[in-house]
């Protein structure tokens, strides 16, 4: 099910006057829960509302579930469910009466009650839309993309603003939605939510796909790791740096404190703890750390991820 | 990443797959998507307070207000006579115009267009839902002005098709411009313009002063207006028992045509 492809974009360019929003962007997603990671303004919104068929592009393919989401749009809807970056509810609606209104428009959908309740909605179903909290209001808008039960859901910063419970909330939704067999395209500016949810990421910058691959493929590969540990200070970095593979670096940060940079693995740990032995050292909080992939984003574009 | 355990691996009670969220994607029928349409549409405009102050109030007390007291020169006859055709015609404006125009204005800017734009109604069948909502509308607002123009006396003539004929096209030509002006302008413009229209509408169109009031030269521009041709109109059946008001019904037509083609080219959706 994972080779799958939900989501097929090739060479999109996409203009709002002379201003270029995406740039010749390259995108596959396969079926389980795909990221689009990057900051604001690099076309993640655009490239999903895209794939909505809210914009044509002005060149590149987009084919969504195998359709043409512009052309095609009327065989496409009712298989997708949009989650948009705000609004789209009427503001003197009741949350359980809008939700309930999404989902007689389809033909199967989910209980709305139970979905209220699951999505801590339970409680405020008689108030009006524009009474709701951000977070509140956030939740309905994902509760309206899943209600028809669709096979793709697009969800445009599903997390943004929202408290760390009702992120949980969320995050817990979105894997559910996978285990059941549907698919998720989300954007995001958070990496932990990408690093947590997703199957695949695609980092974007400037309208282009920048990197892509599984968080795990995407913080191994290029991201340089780091090894930390402490001992006396004063030792001969230069004799460890001599024991090292050729591209590794070490350096005294802090008196006692010591930071060898490289690729991290067994066989680098193995030489670093002989040659503490050798020298009758005991490195004491020895730590690996891991890059993320808010390195690997500052890394690939200098940049910092906002948000 | 301290705290983030992955729920992938440890199943914290999800990610298990209980086949509660399987896709199950399909449209529901047509005429019932249109018809839950219709029926929100037309409980967003009931619940709505500014908007039943249009509807409903401004025109049921300017009916009983100058046809209780004598304030403006209705000419020969009950006031009533005069009023309650003006008064319907004014109903109509207000919600195939006025009320359209501003809920509409506001579902652009809200987004609440561009979310149904993504959900499996078609846009036909989301203008359908709002036409069915605004016809809704008029049939309880004209059963409410008749009851009080009856309490008060009026003895209304003429045919009923010619009226029911007038009402009609006189809301396909609001509607247009409703809409026009909706999916043009930015919300609160549209909010500001669609009532100052409906209050110069409101003085200038004959709905309660006659148009004959007026100077000549500013007549024939007057009469020219959607809400002369159907204030006009009904009042020349209404009062006057007049046959079929060609002359009008041509009118209201010109502006249907103008005003809904143009909603249709010029209508930006967000």
């Amino acid at each position: 099910m994972r080779s799958e492809t939900v989501v097929q974009v090739d060479g999109l360019v996409k203009r709002y006057g002379r201003k270029t929003a995406v740039d010749g962007l390259d995108l596959v997603a396969r079926a389980g829960i795909t990221a689009v990671l990057g900051p604001n303004g690099a076309g993640k919104t655009t490239t999903v509302e895209t794939c909505e068929g809210y914009r044509r592009p002005d060149s590149g393919t987009v084919r969504v579930l195998g359709l043409d989401p512009v052309r095609e749009a009327s065989a496409l809807r009712p298989r997708i469910g949009v989650m948009l970056q705000s609004g789209g509810v009427y503001s003197g609606a009741r949350a359980d009466e809008m939700l309930r209104h999404v989902a007689r428009l389809h033909a199967h959908p989910l209980d709305v009650d139970a979905l209220m309740e699951r999505l801590g909605l339970g409680s405020c179903g008689r108030t009006t839309y524009r009474r709701l909290s951000g977070g509140q209001q956030q939740r309905l808008a994902l509760a309206m993309a899943v209600v028809g039960r669709p096979e793709l859901v697009f969800l445009d910063e599903p997390t943004a603003g929202l408290d760390p419970q009702a992120r949980r909330a969320t995050w817990d939704l979105v894997r559910d939605l996978r285990a059941d067999g549907a698919s998720v395209i989300l954007t995001t500016h958070h990496m932990d939510e990408a690093e947590q949810l997703a199957d695949d990421v695609a980092i974007i910058d400037a309208g282009r796909v920048i990197a892509k691959g599984t968080p795990e493929e995407l913080c191994r590969g290029g991201a340089e790791n780091t090894l930390r540990f402490s001992g006396r200070p004063g030792l001969d970095v230069a004799s460890l740096l001599k024991a090292l593979p050729a591209d590794c670096t070490a350096a005294e940060l802090t008196p006692g404190s010591y930071r060898v940079g490289g690729k991290v693995d067994p066989q680098l740990l193995a030489t670093v703890t002989t040659w503490c032995a050798q020298h009758g050292v005991m490195p004491e909080k020895i730590s690996v750390e891991r890059h993320t992939l808010e390195d690997v984003f500052l890394e690939l574009t200098g940049k910092e991820l906002r948000g | 990443m301290t705290a983030g355990t992955d729920a992938r691996t440890t199943g914290e009670g999800t990610g298990e797959g209980t086949g509660m969220y399987a896709p199950r994607p399909g449209a529901a029928p047509l005429p019932r998507m249109i018809a839950t349409q219709a029926a929100l549409e037309t409980k967003m405009l009931l619940r709505n307070g500014e908007q039943l102050l249009l509807t409903v109030i401004i025109p049921t007390l300017l009916l009983v207000l100058f046809s209780a007291v004598d304030i403006i020169d209705t000419g020969e006859g009950k006031a009533v006579d005069f009023l309650a055709p003006g008064i319907l015609a004014l109903a109509v404006m207000s919600t195939a115009f006025t009320g359209q125009a501003i809920a509409t204005g506001f579902e652009r800017r809200y987004g609440v267009l561009k979310r149904l734009a993504a959900s499996p109604l078609p846009r036909w069948g989301l203008m359908t839902a709002k036409t069915l909502s605004v016809l809704v509308t008029e049939v309880l607002q004209v059963l409410l002005v008749t009851v009080i123009a009856l309490a008060l006396g009026w003895s209304p003539q003429g045919n009923p098709l010619a009226v029911l004929l007038l009402l009609v096209l006189g809301t396909a030509a609001f509607s247009g411009l409703g809409l026009l002006m909706a999916g043009t302008l930015k919300a609160e413009a549209t909010l500001a313009a669609a009532n100052l229209v409906f209050l110069l509408l409101l003085v200038g169109g004959g709905v309660i002063v006659p148009l004959d009031k007026f100077p000549d030269a500013a007549q024939d521009l007057l009469g020219l207006l959607p809400i002369s041709a159907l204030s006009e109109g009904l009042r020349d059946v209404l009062q006057h028992g007049a046959g079929m008001p060609w002359g009008n019904l041509g009118i209201l037509a010109v502006w249907a045509v103008v005003g809904l083609a143009a909603a249709g080219k010029f209508f930006r959706w967000e």
